[in-house]
């Protein structure tokens, strides 16, 4: 149940081809997470998925099944928007089991259905008000509630936490990835919080201009980033990459390396430079610092207790083990 | 604006927004005072304000005299009939148009719009030669025809705008939800829609009612609505404002009612959505 | 959604709508030019046939050119007309939008019981146009009986014949007390969707209310005030039965629409009056592609 694939999948919009031909395989039970920048297809793929718009090229299984012609309400997936899309004229009660509804099942089963997501997602309390009376986290969870209802095949999520306020996105973030160990269903998470996608997933399609860069668990992705745009997307604060005679040095047309990997010290090392604006996080500091013939600043990470400040030399080692290495197209070097 | 703002300020501003509203609203007030004054009181000078002797008797008299409830019969009739006839044509069009947006959708919306700016007196003849044909002049239902014809398109832009504002999204999550079209029609898009509809068939029963232009040419007797009914104290014999201002405050008592519920779908209805 | 099926059914449900406003606009119109071009005075015995005669444009009638055409504007009270039209429609123009700014920046004002006022002051338009000529024209301008005579006399003045002596003026009035609350609403509409950060940004660059208005609201108010005009226009072009009821186009009262109304109903000489429609038709057309151009750029959006 809930395994998903997509062979050859394209998808234009009039002469414009948004996703050129791709294919990927998810797993049953697996968290995907399709990040990217904007416009980079993710949502585009995800409604593909869903059925809400028509290939242009390609196929979709489901579960063994072709299901590139099968409208959406017959794919056996869920979705969770955005804007969460609740029915405003109708209760919370109404919303979760609007699905069920449309599935003929009889009144017993729904309220028992109903019921029993509204405990799990703590909604009981609000059972019979109105989407409007409700605050932004409380419609996410009747969203999700609705989703869970069907027990669908996969669980698909469009950026479901853009619209929460940062503290509550944490507390969102920690519940969803709970939802997913305690169903073990597919889910499939579009975001553009690189963040989110380190956190959650069990696997990470990094998507730009409709092509899929890589696909991997987080940690390969932060330790073996395929190209430029996968070491430099994931990961924060962004990688550093170094060009000209120093990356030449390496036998490359670029280095890389991170801020955790840089070690900074006031006396000695491979790379003098000046400290420039420093940010100053309590468990972290993070320096920029310019290094003469390097172009942009580096940003270096050091301890929470760090005694350097704005206008200071300092000498950075990168760690050599650490160290990435990009050819003149941005392809990854062995 | 977000900021202190003095009390000194808020009632000057108040006193003076109060003043011009009382002179702009008198008219209407010194109408409904006046349809409750004897004839003679209602010409006596001094003018007699709020004390006065107040009676019913010119609101019977009209009715008697004038059989006045025929007239306002014909009135709602003919704006509730060409209301009805408009939605019912103007429903599926302004749906497709929403949600099945083609190249010409917009041309054939300004189309409909530019209609509406067809000066009645240009095709005043004719129509009331077709009336003559086919034996419907002075019938109500030429007018409730008529009346449907100029107000379509603003049925229609009305309806339009009101379906665009539907939230996408919340269409297709119940189309993830499995249900087919009759279903979203049925249990999510039409519930979303009935205040849109109600508003649109609140400001174009107004329009039709107060229409003065077809319902005075079009009628003689029979299908006379109250613009009509009304228009014939231009030429009264003998003393008659009170009774004039029982007519008219019977007239457009309901109207102004009406019209206190519908200001935002005024401006959205006339203005085609120019000013928002 | 759009699926080939879904195409078809769309144009399906338009077909209603769009067959009777094409019929609506065609088959008048088409009349009234033929019968622009022919010769026809029902009271002196023209006379059409039922039936045929009318997909074969009355073959009954006489042809006569554009003689309509210049009969119409030669006529000597072609000019009048439209002088009249003219006058009463720049004059209910100037004091609605004049007046409609003021009073839509009043109201825009904090103040207590806003909603009573807003009720008041829209109020006059929802008065149906027979009643409130009526009402003017008895119960106010009435030289004998009317509120303004018994205004005059109080102060020893001679009560003027308002819809006798001064026609134009009185109907601008009761035109104007009826669009006032249209031009108004839309006005403060626009205002109130002015963004106030703007306005506390120029305040605190230091100018003061007078140039705050000049500068910020009344350029944001533009859009909105030819909307009103344009709009307004074409509704007064076609003021029918306020005159119709007060003066009946004496004094001076007959506008265009009026003078064809007189042709076409009243002398019912059908041929003129439907030339004189066709004017009326174009002038209004002119005004309609301002309107629609402005519109049609909001569709977009």
């Amino acid at each position: 149940m809930g395994r998903i694939t997509l062979e050859k999948v394209r998808k234009a919009f009039g002469e414009v081809e948004v996703i050129p031909p791709l294919d990927l395989t998810i797993e049953d039970g697996e968290f995907v997470v399709f990040v990217g920048p904007s416009g980079c297809g993710k949502s585009t793929l995800l409604r593909l998925i869903a059925g809400l718009e028509d290939v242009s090229g390609g196929q979709i299984s489901i579960d063994g099944q072709d299901a590139t012609e099968l409208p959406p309400a017959k794919r056996g997936l869920a979705m969770v928007f955005q804007s969460y899309a609740l029915y405003p004229h109708m209760s919370v009660r109404k919303n979760i089991a609007f699905p069920l509804k449309m599935a003929k099942l009889d009144q017993a089963e729904i309220d028992r259905r109903v019921n029993g997501a509204a405990e799990v997602l703590n909604l009981t309390d609000y059972i019979d008000r109105r989407p409007g009376q409700l605050s932004g986290g409380q419609r996410q969870r009747v969203a999700i509630g609705r989703a869970i209802v069907r027990e669908p095949a996969a669980f698909l999520f469009d950026e479901p936490l853009s619209n929460l306020d940062a503290a509550l996105r944490v507390g969102m973030r920690l519940e969803i990835s709970e939802l997913h160990k305690r169903l073990a269903t597919t889910m499939i998470y579009v975001t553009h919080d690189q963040v989110e996608a380190m956190t959650m997933a069990d696997k990470i399609v990094v998507l730009q201009a409709g092509v899929i860069e890589q696909v991997g668990s987080p940690l390969e992705l932060y330790r073996n980033p395929r190209n430029k745009f996968v070491a430099g997307f994931i990961g924060s604060p962004r990688m550093n990459f170094v060009e000209g005679p120093e990356a030449a040095k390496h036998d490359a047309a670029t280095i890389g390396i991170r801020p955790e990997h840089i070690a900074v010290s006031a006396t000695e090392g491979a790379w003098k430079g000046k400290v420039g604006v420093s940010e100053h996080l309590g468990s972290d500091t993070f320096f920029h610092v310019t290094v003469d013939g390097f172009g942009d600043p580096l940003t270096v990470r050091a301890g929470g207790e760090v005694d350097i400040h704005y206008g200071d030399t300092v000498y950075l080692t990168p760690d050599a083990e650490h160290l990435h290495r990009f050819d003149k197209d941005g392809m990854r070097l062995a | 604006m977000a900021r202190a703002v003095t009390n000194r300020r808020k009632t000057l501003n108040t006193g003076l927004a109060w003043a011009i509203g009382f002179i702009i609203f008198f008219p209407i007030l010194w109408t409904i005072l006046t349809s409750f004054k004897t004839e003679a009181q209602a010409i006596s000078n001094p003018p007699v304000f709020l004390f006065f002797d107040w009676t019913l008797e010119n609101y019977a008299i009209v009715q008697e005299r004038s059989n006045y409830v025929r007239f306002l019969w014909n009135s709602v009739i003919i704006a509730g009939g060409s209301t009805i006839l408009g939605i019912i044509i103007a429903v599926p069009a302004a749906w497709s148009m929403a949600f099945v947006p083609s190249k010409r959708t917009k041309d054939i919306l300004l189309w409909m719009l530019s209609t509406k700016m067809l000066p009645a007196v240009g095709v005043l003849y004719p129509i009331y030669l077709i009336c003559v044909e086919l034996g419907v002049l002075d019938s109500r239902i030429a007018l409730v025809v008529v009346m449907m014809l100029i107000n379509l398109p603003i049925i229609v832009w009305m309806l339009y705008t009101y379906f665009r504002e539907i939230p996408g999204e919340i269409l297709e999550a119940a189309r993830m939800d499995g249900a087919g079209l009759k279903e979203e029609v049925l249990y999510v898009l039409t519930p979303m829609a009935i205040p849109g509809i109600a508003s649109t068939v609140l400001l174009n029963f107004i329009l039709a009612w107060n229409e003065a232009f077809w319902t005075l040419n079009l009628t003689a007797v029979n299908a006379a609505p109250l613009t009509a009914f009304i228009a014939s104290y231009s030429s009264p014999e003998g003393l008659f404002f009170a009774k004039l201002s029982a007519a008219s405050t019977m007239a457009i008592a309901p109207i102004l009612i009406m019209g206190w519920f519908s200001q935002k779908q005024l401006v959205r209805g006339l203005t085609f959505g120019a000013v928002k | 959604m759009a699926t080939k099926a879904s195409r078809s059914a769309a144009r399906l449900m338009m077909a209603p709508a769009v067959v009777l406003l094409l019929g609506w606009m065609l088959i008048p119109l088409i009349l009234t030019l033929t019968f622009s071009f022919k010769k026809f005075l029902p009271l002196r015995g023209d006379q059409i046939e039922s039936g045929w005669d009318w997909f074969t444009f009355f073959p009954s009638l006489d042809w006569v050119g554009f003689e309509n055409y210049g009969r119409f504007i030669g006529s000597s009270s072609f000019w009048p007309a439209v002088q009249t039209t003219l006058v009463i429609v720049l004059g209910v123009l100037f004091i609605t939008v004049v007046l409609g700014i003021l009073l839509a920046l009043l109201l825009d004002q904090p103040m207590w019981g806003q909603g009573v006022v807003r009720i008041l002051v829209i109020a006059p338009f929802f008065v149906m146009p027979t009643v409130s000529a009526l009402v003017w024209k008895n119960m106010f301008m009435d030289p004998v009986n009317g509120l303004f005579a018994h205004l005059w006399r109080f102060f020893g003045a001679e009560p003027i014949a308002w819809l006798s002596e001064a026609s134009l003026p009185s109907i601008i009035m009761i035109v104007s007390w009826q669009w006032l609350p249209f031009a108004t609403l839309i006005l403060l509409t626009a205002i109130q969707s002015l963004d106030g950060e703007q306005l506390e940004a120029a305040e605190m660059d230091g100018a003061p209310p007078l140039k705050r208005f000049w500068f910020i609201i009344l350029p944001h108010l533009s859009r909105a005030v030819t909307i009103v005009i344009l709009i307004q226009t074409i509704f007064l072009l076609s003021v029918f039965a306020e005159i119709f009821v007060t003066t009946g186009g004496a004094f001076g009262t007959r506008t265009l629409t009026y003078l064809i109304f007189q042709r076409v109903l009243e002398s019912q000489n059908v041929g003129l009056g439907s030339a004189g429609g066709v004017y009326a038709i174009i002038l209004a057309n002119i005004v309609a592609i301002f309107l629609m151009r402005i519109v049609g750029k909001n569709l977009d959006t």
